[in-house]
């Protein structure tokens, strides 16, 4: 427990992106990486989640998990708000390519371009892959 | 310079483990300090004191225990992912009510702020999944 | 950045996702079932010659060696053992795993 309280860490602030590029629910993936994101809010770094290929589909609405018997975790993804993470990119050729728009995702996001997406993944500390 | 490393999937059945042990391995020959490889997802798998593979093949656990060992490396499982998957300390095991533990030795359990502070902590991060 | 590839081009989109991304002057290694993607004749082939262009490529030889394809590597693909991989990730200033 001790080692979670234990944040001094020098004031170091580390830009950390999280790159999500697997659907939810076929694979634990895209929760199991959302647990490490809230983790990381207590850390006070500089955290952006990347959300491309078939990532952005962990951000649909209606996501309704009763027929296949698992917890939906989509409210955790509005939640992360309050936890000050903010930096939500989704890249909009992965949304064209699979036919999905801003109107369908159930959070506010920066939809961004590929290149704009390299742009941001080359200027991380660490980048997380899941 | 001081490594992190993930991995993200269990013993034999991806070569993750595999190939973040050698190059764990590399990295100290080369002078370098593996500060922590943190077990994620079925990565958990990694610790358990059970595994009995063929005698003519290599031994995952054995191996990460006696590279952790000789160097110092402290291997951390994620508490979360050990708990889904029934990878158990004694302590957990009591506290949970369960009759058995199987995490070998070197390894211990901790949470996920582990991982962000190893990213923190070192100069690189280097994940090994699927 | 160093962008690291682990899957095989004709088993999954990591390395056109890779290569979708990774800037001018980045490096890529290939390692595990990506090696695949270094060698001649391969699917990927083409793609990865042009991007030679922009990015540097290089690719685990043990992994090659033990998929029976280190005899067929695409010209200009540089190949590492896991100490030039450990080099790589020193040297470059971030890594990234395209999984």
């Amino acid at each position: 427990m001790s080692d979670e309280m234990d944040m001094e860490e020098g004031g170091t602030v580390k830009k950390f992106m999280f790159v999500n590029r697997k659907a939810p629910y076929g694979t634990i993936y895209a929760l199991e990486s959302l647990e490490v994101v809230l983790i990381s809010a207590a850390f006070e770094q500089d955290v952006s989640l990347a959300f491309l290929d078939d990532g952005v589909y962990q951000l649909m609405k209606n996501i309704n998990t009763e027929g296949i018997e698992m917890k939906s975790f989509s409210k955790t993804y509005r939640a992360l708000e309050g936890y000050d993470i903010e930096k939500l990119y989704v890249e909009r050729e992965s949304m064209e390519m699979r036919g999905i728009t801003e109107d369908d995702l159930v959070v506010d996001v920066q939809v961004v371009s590929a290149a704009e997406m390299a742009d941001l993944m080359n200027q991380q500390d660490v980048v997380l892959s899941f | 310079m001081k490594f992190g490393i993930l991995v993200n999937e269990g013993p034999y059945q991806h070569q993750a483990s595999d190939s973040a042990y050698l190059f764990a391995k590399a990295a100290i020959a080369k002078g370098h300090e593996v500060f922590r490889v943190f077990f994620y997802h079925d990565g958990v798998n990694n610790a358990s004191r059970l595994t009995v593979p063929p005698a003519d093949d290599r031994h995952i656990v054995n191996r990460w225990s006696a590279l952790a060992q000789e160097h110092n490396i402290d291997m951390v499982v994620c508490i979360a992912a050990a708990q889904r998957r029934g990878m158990m300390d004694d302590n957990e095991a009591k506290r949970q009510g369960k009759d058995a533990s199987n995490i070998a030795p070197a390894f211990r359990i901790s949470g996920l702020g582990q991982l962000v502070e190893a990213g923190i902590q070192c100069d690189r991060l280097v994940t090994f999944g699927d | 950045m160093l962008h690291i590839v682990n899957k095989s081009p004709t088993e999954r989109n990591s390395l056109d996702s890779c290569l979708a991304h990774a800037k001018k002057g980045s490096k890529v290694l290939l390692i595990e079932d990506a090696v695949y993607a270094a060698t001649k004749g391969g699917a990927a082939e083409a793609k990865v010659k042009s991007a030679m262009a922009d990015v540097t490529i290089y690719a685990l030889q043990p992994d090659l060696a033990a998929r029976g394809m280190a005899d067929r590597v695409i010209e200009g693909v540089n190949l590492v053992d896991y100490g030039g991989f450990v080099d790589l990730v020193a040297e470059q200033a971030n890594c990234q795993s395209w999984l």
